[in-house]
């Protein structure tokens, strides 16, 4: 079931959590809500699910209005950041839960229940902690059976809220995959919440970039990342040069600044795509070597123009090739670039980049 | 050694003196009373005692005593479930005045209760030209020692569930309603056995206050002997008719309840504890999936592979 959010605005007091957001996810889409804390993005799956109401705008399922419809009908799996599983009840009973609840008609006998419930144990590949409490559970087991709670139901759509905030980061990795694999069997909407951008860029099908109740950008990990539509996006998701003075007639001409835009235009260049070069070329900065680190399959490389330190990612072969000492002076060019003015992305010219390597 | 001992423990004088103290204290301030209330209530041995208790008035003060607090716990339950989900899972206005209040009985001396439900009910009272006309009675009678009582045993049971509902969130249920509870099912399933040893503690500190309460019932129950006496009015007036076998073999009762109110207080504690202990235990150490062989074969991340790009505190110059 697809779901559609429109011109949602939420407000805490004087607070403005949600800002007129629109959204739309189809069916088998796996769409992530990243953005730092205080964002909206809580605020918006709580929406979604019914468990907070909007001051403006509606919430359709499946093209059909449900913004005054209750939780209970909603039909979405809704899972916690920490778990929420009901103490008291044994894995089972937990799983069980959501098919006890419903009206006699409708309840599958006790056989029925038994079988559903063994089935999605042995989905989340956890059958043999039926017996088990909530409190016995390590926090990746409770949050898988929070899920098998949340899918038996069998709901229209799948919310998750953190689900993988309070984990450890092996245990995050695998539930990840875990979590993509069940969906893309499940053929519903999901939605997902994080802070982490390394998980939503993983996972998700689509990123929805928030900040400050608003949307930031809506795209494809790949779009997101190397393509970001602000200097937040830019900024949260990895880490990002920032060049002054490089925009008219250096790197890139801008066709025509904003009428009264009073910011400077700002050249944005990610650190792997900084190239470094041992002789002087067109649009080279001259630069000294600060530092060299490796880490992993890249090498780190600080350098300082005129007194501003950048950063540059190599790949160790190209490391091994330049054998860079600290202290030597070099000649950096970006690879590619974006130029904002303020928070409006220009449409740049480039001069004579990425040639001549 | 024993000097590395005093660095951070007290002498062991200092701690035998406390320890002293204590105890005895306990000993003088309810060791010594207990022992009192039976070695008089048993003076003139077993039989006398029986007698006493066996008086129609005796047994019509446990009576009434009982069927106060059967009137009352129920009601206090009630009031203590809707002011604590109120406080607990509700943001409105008057919040922290409604916290505030629950605590007043507490702060109030029972005597002034007990005058304000006369003022309010009584023969003179604001209300009481309405009773008489429509021959209800409060005042002196059944309903207003059950509204005094009520008064006083308020805030038990809500100051209990007020932390524990805090502390338990609203998670819970949100997760029963987004599974298809109704209302009541949410309630009956999830908050209900969550709070259930707490909700039974507030009961049984209720019901001993309900049971052992003097001061307020005392103004509004006019002493009409084997009708409106509970058990503590009683023991005062026997005692005042210089019927101490009486007036002590009453007592009794009433420090018996206390000892099972003690017993059953502590066992639900001990219940509490286990449960909270339960909750904060530590979490066993995570397990793979265990059929992960699909998952085994993606490439297991040393923390590197797409870490070593993205991890870094961001850094822009500007």
């Amino acid at each position: 079931m697809s779901i559609e959010v429109k011109n949602i605005t939420k407000r805490f007091g004087s607070f403005t959590a949600l800002d007129n957001i629109s959204l739309e996810i189809p069916t088998g889409e796996l769409v992530a809500l990243l953005g730092p804390s205080g964002c909206g993005k809580t605020t918006l799956l709580r929406i979604i699910a019914g468990m907070e109401s909007a001051d403006a705008g509606a919430v359709f399922f499946h093209g059909e209005e449900a913004t005054h419809v209750h939780t209970r009908e909603r039909q979405v799996g809704f899972v916690f950041q920490h778990y929420a599983l009901f103490r008291h009840m044994s894995v089972f009973e937990n799983v069980a839960f959501g098919l006890r609840v419903k009206p006699r008609a409708e309840r599958p006998s006790e056989a029925e229940i038994r079988e559903r419930v063994m089935k999605l144990l042995n989905l989340v590949q956890l059958d043999w902690l039926a017996e088990r409490y909530p409190s016995q559970l390590s926090g990746g087991q409770r949050q898988r059976i929070a899920l098998a709670r949340a899918l038996a139901v069998e709901p229209k759509v799948l919310l998750l809220d953190e689900p993988f905030g309070a984990l450890d980061t092996q245990v995050r990795k695998e539930l990840r995959r875990w979590l993509r694999r069940l969906h893309d069997e499940m053929h519903i909407a999901s939605v997902f919440v994080t802070h982490d951008q390394e998980e939503a860029l993983e996972v998700a099908d689509r990123v929805v970039v928030m900040n400050k109740g608003r949307i930031e950008q809506i795209g494809t990990p790949d779009e997101v990342y190397s393509a970001p539509a602000s200097p937040f996006v830019y900024r949260f998701l990895g880490n990002v040069n920032v060049f002054r003075n490089r925009v008219h007639g250096q790197w890139a001409e801008v066709d025509r600044a904003p009428e009264g835009a009073r910011d400077e235009a700002l050249a944005f260049v990610r650190p792997h795509d900084i190239e470094i070069l041992r002789e002087a070329v067109a649009g080279g900065l001259a630069a000294r070597i600060q530092h060299v680190q490796a880490i992993g399959p890249l090498v780190r490389v600080e350098v300082d123009h005129r007194g501003e330190v950048f950063e540059v990612e190599l790949t160790r072969e190209r490391h091994e090739q330049l054998a860079l000492q600290g202290g030597e002076t070099v000649w950096i060019r970006p690879r590619s670039l974006r130029v904002f003015q303020g928070e409006q992305l220009l449409p740049a010219q480039h001069f004579d980049l990425g040639a001549g390597i | 050694m024993s000097s590395v001992r005093h660095t951070n423990t007290e002498s062991r004088l200092v701690r035998g003196l406390l320890i002293a103290l204590a105890l005895g204290f306990l000993f003088l301030f309810l060791g010594l009373p207990l022992l009192a209330v039976f070695s008089e209530a048993f003076k003139q041995g077993f039989g006398p005692y029986w007698q006493a208790l066996g008086e129609p008035d005796t047994l019509s003060a446990v009576g009434l005593t009982i069927l106060i607090a059967l009137l009352v716990l129920p009601l206090n339950v009630l009031f203590g479930l809707a002011a604590a989900w109120a406080i607990a899972k509700f943001d409105f206005r008057g919040k922290s005045l409604l916290t505030t209040l629950i605590d007043l009985p507490f702060a109030v001396s029972p005597v002034v209760a007990g005058l304000l439900f006369i003022l309010i009910f009584g023969r003179q009272g604001w209300l009481g030209p309405w009773l008489s006309a429509h021959d209800i009675k409060i005042i002196f009678a059944l309903p207003g020692m059950v509204i005094a009582t009520m008064f006083i045993t308020v805030p038990y049971i809500a100051r209990e569930l007020i932390p524990l509902m805090q502390a338990q969130g609203k998670d819970e249920e949100e997760a029963a309603v987004s599974l298809g509870a109704s209302g009541w099912q949410m309630f009956w399933r999830v908050s209900l056995p969550n709070i259930k040893w707490g909700l039974l503690y507030g009961v049984i500190l209720a019901n001993a206050r309900a049971m052992g309460e003097f001061g307020a019932v005392s103004v509004v129950s006019g002493h009409i002997r084997g009708e409106t006496n509970t058990l503590p009015l009683h023991v005062e007036i026997l005692y005042n008719e210089y019927n101490s076998v009486g007036a002590f073999a009453a007592a009794s009762v009433l420090a018996l309840l206390a000892l099972v109110t003690l017993v059953a207080k502590t066992f639900v504690e001990w219940r509490m504890q286990k449960e909270t202990d339960m909750l904060n235990a530590e979490l066993p150490p995570e397990k793979a999936p265990a059929t992960a062989a699909s998952l085994q074969s993606a490439p297991q991340g040393g923390g590197g592979e797409l870490g070593a790009a993205r991890r870094f505190p961001e850094r822009t110059q500007s």
